[in-house]
């Protein structure tokens, strides 16, 4: 009771200096200005609306024709052919760029800045932007999309493997080094068996992005059922579209599902 | 064969010892270390270590015992002085290959035994191959020779270990995985072992029998033993000389058995 008449309590908005209140007024002002340039009017929401009713009215039924069934089949296993490759060689070729960009870690020294710099441009690129120059590379088709795979995964594991060794136990490591190890035998006997579990989570979830991304790669003609979706929709099947984009949910689906139990598995 | 002759080395090199005959093993002179910001952790330490000696290195915290161990293997760079370990030299600009070689004769306990948790006791033990010359399959005992395997399963026995050979190391007791720590650092005969306060993080039944095992195998190998402890019956019972280590400077150097309580009193409160 003596204590709270000593003490006066602090101000509503303590935690608030001037400097984070005009942020935080520009920042809201920012949104608000966006808002009236690129966010849907009443009117265009009331517009579209029926629309999109008409739209998924000619897409009912779904094609259930059993020749159009198993072309759809191959393509779907087309597209997880490759997401698999490219996640698989997207994560083998993270394991060492991984090494190479840790700090503290990395043979380079500060040349892991370089590694890491190289890491974040295959990120920062989308992959329908990568899909596009390998298209232009190497043709049309699911090569090109394997690679947009494999550039997309490294961007992504590299940096969380980079991480990951970052963060490892660096006790074992210490003692490898006094025995006289290497660093690549350090990596693999100390480092990996530490990072494994965090390792296969971020493997896990680049399978999955691998196989969103490769869904939507046959958009720009780098293979997969992509491709069928973008033939439908020119030619205006709409009853073939809607097949497809249920066949894509049912796979997105099961490849969450398998995973999320591989995960809880590792656990 | 080249086991017999291992077997004849290390007998003869015990019966040396004994007879009091041991080479010098450590000698250090003049040995300093201070980090950036002028801090003097050790200053001006003279050492000398015969062949098959066990010494026990006693001092209060930050007194610099770590820092010695340390400086004496290269984890830690001197700042001055010279130190010569088993024929190599080295100062305060030395070359990474004098401590390599080093290394692949030393072998280093640490406090908390620095096991890698989630591998196989076996691989931790397999793990105390790398460093030897062509030994990058020492990694994992999957890829490793048979020798090396046959070698570790040796060294596990020798700790009462090998029964938990194919065991996670995680899965251990702490007085468990410090033996296996133990094995790791023996698989390769090392003639000279240097430990971190080996008994330190083990209930003191666990770590009176981690410093015995420590001090049988040595005795029966000829190995050259420096330990560190704040245990004042750990460096009575299983070391033949104790060193004291204050402000950076070992003050006493005298066999273990005439170690005072005033002694004892001036190491840790002085």
């Amino acid at each position: 009771m003596a204590e709270t008449r000593l003490h006066a309590a602090p101000e509503r908005w303590s935690g608030l200096s001037p400097i984070k209140f005009v942020l935080l007024v520009a920042v809201l002002a920012l949104i608000v200005a966006s808002m009236t340039q690129v966010a849907p009017t009443p009117k265009q929401l009331a517009d579209g609306v029926p629309g999109m009713i008409r739209l998924a009215d000619r897409m009912m039924p779904p094609n259930l024709d059993p020749v159009f069934l198993t072309r759809i089949f191959w393509r779907i296993v087309e597209t997880f052919q490759i997401a698999l490759v490219g996640a698989a060689i997207g994560i083998l070729l993270s394991l060492p760029i991984g090494w190479l960009a840790a700090r503290g870690v990395t043979p380079l020294g500060r040349g892991g800045y370089l590694v890491k710099a190289f890491v974040s441009l295959l990120r920062t690129i989308p992959d329908l932007v990568w899909a596009l120059l390998f298209v232009a590379t190497v043709g049309l088709g699911a090569v090109a999309g394997t690679m947009t795979i494999v550039v997309d995964t490294i961007g992504f594991c590299g940096r969380f493997f980079a991480e990951a060794i970052e963060d490892a136990e660096k006790e074992p490591q210490e003692a490898l080094s006094v025995i006289g190890a290497g660093k690549v035998s350090i990596f693999f006997g100390a480092i990996l068996p530490d990072t494994a579990p965090s390792m296969i989570n971020t493997s896990l979830f680049a399978l999955e992005k691998a196989v969103r991304s490769s869904v939507v790669l046959g958009l720009v003609g780098a293979g997969g059922i992509g491709q069928e979706l973008k033939v439908a929709f020119d030619l205006f099947q709409y009853q073939n579209a809607s097949t497809i984009i249920l066949a894509i949910f049912v796979v997105v689906l099961l490849m969450e599902w398998a995973t999320d139990r591989l995960r809880a598995s590792l656990q | 064969m080249a086991d017999v002759l291992d077997l004849e080395t290390t007998q003869k090199r015990a019966a040396a010892i004994r007879q009091g005959l041991g080479d010098l093993v450590l000698s250090a002179s003049d040995l300093g270390k201070s980090y950036h910001g002028g801090s003097r952790i050790l200053d001006g330490v003279n050492l000398n270590i015969r062949q098959g000696e066990k010494v026990a290195l006693i001092g209060s915290n930050g007194s610099g015992k770590s820092t010695l161990l340390k400086c004496l293997i290269g984890l830690h760079p001197i700042s001055c002085g010279k130190v010569e370990i088993m024929g190599d030299a080295f100062t305060d600009t030395a070359p990474a290959r004098v401590f390599h070689r080093i290394r692949r004769k030393a072998g280093f306990v640490f406090q908390n035994h620095c096991l890698v948790r989630r591998r196989s006791v076996l691989s931790n033990v397999v793990h105390g191959m790398l460093g030897q010359r062509g030994s990058w399959r020492g990694f994992s005992q999957t890829l490793a020779p048979q020798g090396w395997r046959d070698a570790a399963m040796e060294a596990l026995a020798d700790v009462n270990l090998a029964s938990y050979a194919d065991a996670r190391a995680d899965s251990l007791s702490g007085g468990q995985q410090q033996r296996v720590a133990i094995a790791r650092a023996l698989v390769r005969r090392p003639q000279f072992l240097i430990a971190d306060e080996p008994a330190a993080s083990l209930d003191p039944v666990s770590g009176h029998d981690v410093m015995a095992l420590f001090a049988t195998l040595c005795r029966d190998r000829g190995i050259t033993l420096l330990y560190t402890t704040h245990d004042m019956d750990h460096a009575r019972d299983f070391s033949d000389r104790t060193l004291a280590l204050r402000r950076g400077r070992i003050f006493i150097d005298r066999p273990s058995a005439e170690i005072t309580k005033r002694d004892l009193q001036e190491t840790f409160d002085g």
